[in-house]
């Protein structure tokens, strides 16, 4: 069976601790890289070779193409894991990886660039049979342009950045009059932040459910999907909290969204595994959102229902493996619950806090992974996202789940002058009724902070 | 930065400083190579070149050390031009 011999991982963090460990399983060498601000031996002794490629600017650093393609070679590296984030979606650096003479791990450029581009892939979903919310597939043009839009798929609606990701340059417009502006600030924000102004419209759901459909596709016509996951949990289209599968679906839902999902996938020719975005309302009516062409987050929680290693079927995809796992194969058992452990302020809005952790001691126990990358005396910078840990459990039934993650929560002990993490906040979800009983949606981290700040403002007379 | 280290301009020419040599702050004293662009490595102090510690045409990365030079002001420790600065 051919496989990498060694495989340059151009990410930081847990996530590249994460690939290292299956490399190590598969024996598969690992080159880690690291800025300047992550040379720490208690991180990089996973790896088995480490390059240090820049300060600690991400810009010059895991975002810096030249750095990374010359650690590879440098090091004899034969295929680049880009994890999530950074480089996982730029198609300049799948294809600086090929031409350079690397493997990408990953879909190719091509794909990537139809694929993360949000208008061009609803235009092909559109075409593959998924259905779309109410929008404009074309980039809206001018502010008259979007005030038609608007009331031509009827309010609220949302303006989402076409090169947008991770939730940002979002604005929901409630009424006519709001509209040109919104319009414009979307524009703006997103020239700001993606350099690329173009936004589109879609019609904005209240009471939805966020549901998405892992896919794992070989290339030569064969792709599976591995079950769904909630991710409603979330805070400025940010997840804080994913599930699998996704509760409160009728199975006939859930399937039709999951075979739907594989069908688009197969209809592009899809390589690798991806992540197939879904809004669902309350009338279990399904829309096509958005394509994510990397490995997430959230993968362990597909990992525990499913007891596939998601990593290692990517790694195998790349290699050129046709799959060997069939639908049948696949059988989902049980529920699993995910935690994003975020070194920000819950009280202050989520705000990153920064310092070293004086104290950091992690949940053990049954069916309970911890995935990071933090330590005793880590410092907890400025300079790249808050994750510090993710947790994940595993139970027979959802119920069990959420004890046994309430209970994994209590367990960690991190502390640090001016450190505040997202645990009080996590376990305020974990003990919300309408959480309970999956009644929730998208609105649900919104109205537990307002009743939060409601009750600590009022003080007793 | 992250690439290959070069004494010389190009193959033929010779070496731009030798064990030795006199350097002043700001000159080029080697080449790092990153994906076809030559990036020029210049000295962050005026000194006499005391080592190359790397070999030509060796990769090397980012803040490592490469050229090790002594002060000309007496007494002063080793000062050293590093990849990337």
């Amino acid at each position: 069976m051919t496989m990498f011999r060694k495989v340059l991982i151009a990410n930081r963090g847990e996530i590249a601790l994460r690939v290292a460990r299956t490399c190590r399983e598969l024996g598969v060498k690992s080159v880690g890289v690291c800025s300047t601000a992550d040379r720490d031996p208690r991180t990089l002794r996973h790896f088995d070779e480490v390059v240090h490629i820049g300060p600690p600017s991400a810009r010059r650093s895991y975002q810096h193409i030249p750095a990374v393609i010359e650690a590879a070679l440098k090091t004899g590296a034969d295929a680049v894991h880009p994890g999530y984030g950074f480089l996982s979606e730029d198609p300049d650096f799948a294809e600086v990886c090929v031409e350079s003479g690397l493997t990408f791990i990953g879909p190719d450029a091509d794909q990537m660039a139809v694929l993360g581009d949000k208008s061009s892939a609803r235009k092909l979903m559109r075409g593959a049979g998924l259905p779309l919310l109410p929008g404009s597939v074309e980039p809206i043009t001018d502010a008259a342009h979007a005030t038609r839009a608007a009331a031509d798929i009827g309010y609220p609606v949302i303006i989402k950045a076409v090169a947008g990701g991770g939730g940002k340059g979002m604005v929901v417009v409630r009424s006519p009059e709001d509209a040109a502006i919104s319009y414009l600030q979307a524009r703006a924000t997103a020239r700001a932040v993606f350099g690329d102004d173009r936004v589109y419209l879609e019609r904005y759901l209240d009471r939805a459910r966020h549901v998405e459909v892992q896919v794992l596709c070989d290339g030569y016509g064969s792709g599976v999907h591995l079950g769904t996951r909630d991710c409603s949990v979330q805070r400025r289209h940010q997840k804080l909290l994913e599930e699998g599968p996704a509760p409160a679906l009728a199975p006939t839902t859930t399937e039709a969204i999951a075979r739907a999902a594989v069908q688009a996938a197969l209809a592009v020719g899809y390589s690798g595994v991806g992540t197939f975005e879904f809004l669902v309302d309350a009338e279990e009516r399904h829309y096509f959102m958005e394509i994510n062409t990397r490995i997430q987050v959230e993968h362990p929680v597909t990992e525990a229902i499913t007891g596939i290693d998601l990593i290692r079927e990517q790694l195998l995809v790349a290699a050129g493996h046709p799959l060997t796992l069939t639908q049948q194969d696949i059988q989902t058992r049980g529920v699993a619950i995910e935690c994003r452990v975020n070194g920000e302020d819950p009280d202050r809005d989520f705000v990153p806090t920064a310092g070293v952790l004086d104290r950091f001691e992690v949940p053990g126990g049954p069916f309970t992974r911890v995935d990071t990358h933090a330590f005793c005396g880590y410092t907890l910078g400025p300079h790249y996202d808050s994750l510090v840990a993710k947790v994940i459990v595993w139970a027979p039934d959802r119920e069990q789940a959420l004890n046994r993650m309430d209970r994994a929560l209590t367990e960690f002990d991190i502390s640090g002058r001016g450190v505040r993490t997202t645990i009080p906040f996590l376990q305020k979800v974990l003990a919300d009724p309408e959480f309970r009983k999956a009644d929730h949606s998208t609105a649900l981290v919104d109205r537990i902070q307002a009743a939060y700040k409601e009750g600590s403002t009022c003080l007793p007379t | 930065m992250v690439g290959t280290f070069y004494r010389s301009p190009s193959q033929d020419s010779a070496p731009f400083v030798e064990v030795g040599d006199m350097v002043t702050e700001g000159q080029t004293v080697a080449i790092v190579e990153a994906m076809k662009l030559f990036n020029p490595i210049v000295t962050e102090s005026s000194g006499v070149v005391v080592e190359v510690l790397v070999p030509d045409g060796q990769p090397v990365e980012f803040d490592q050390p490469l050229i090790r030079l002594s002060s000309s002001v007496p007494a002063d420790t080793a000062d050293a031009a590093r990849a990337g600065r």
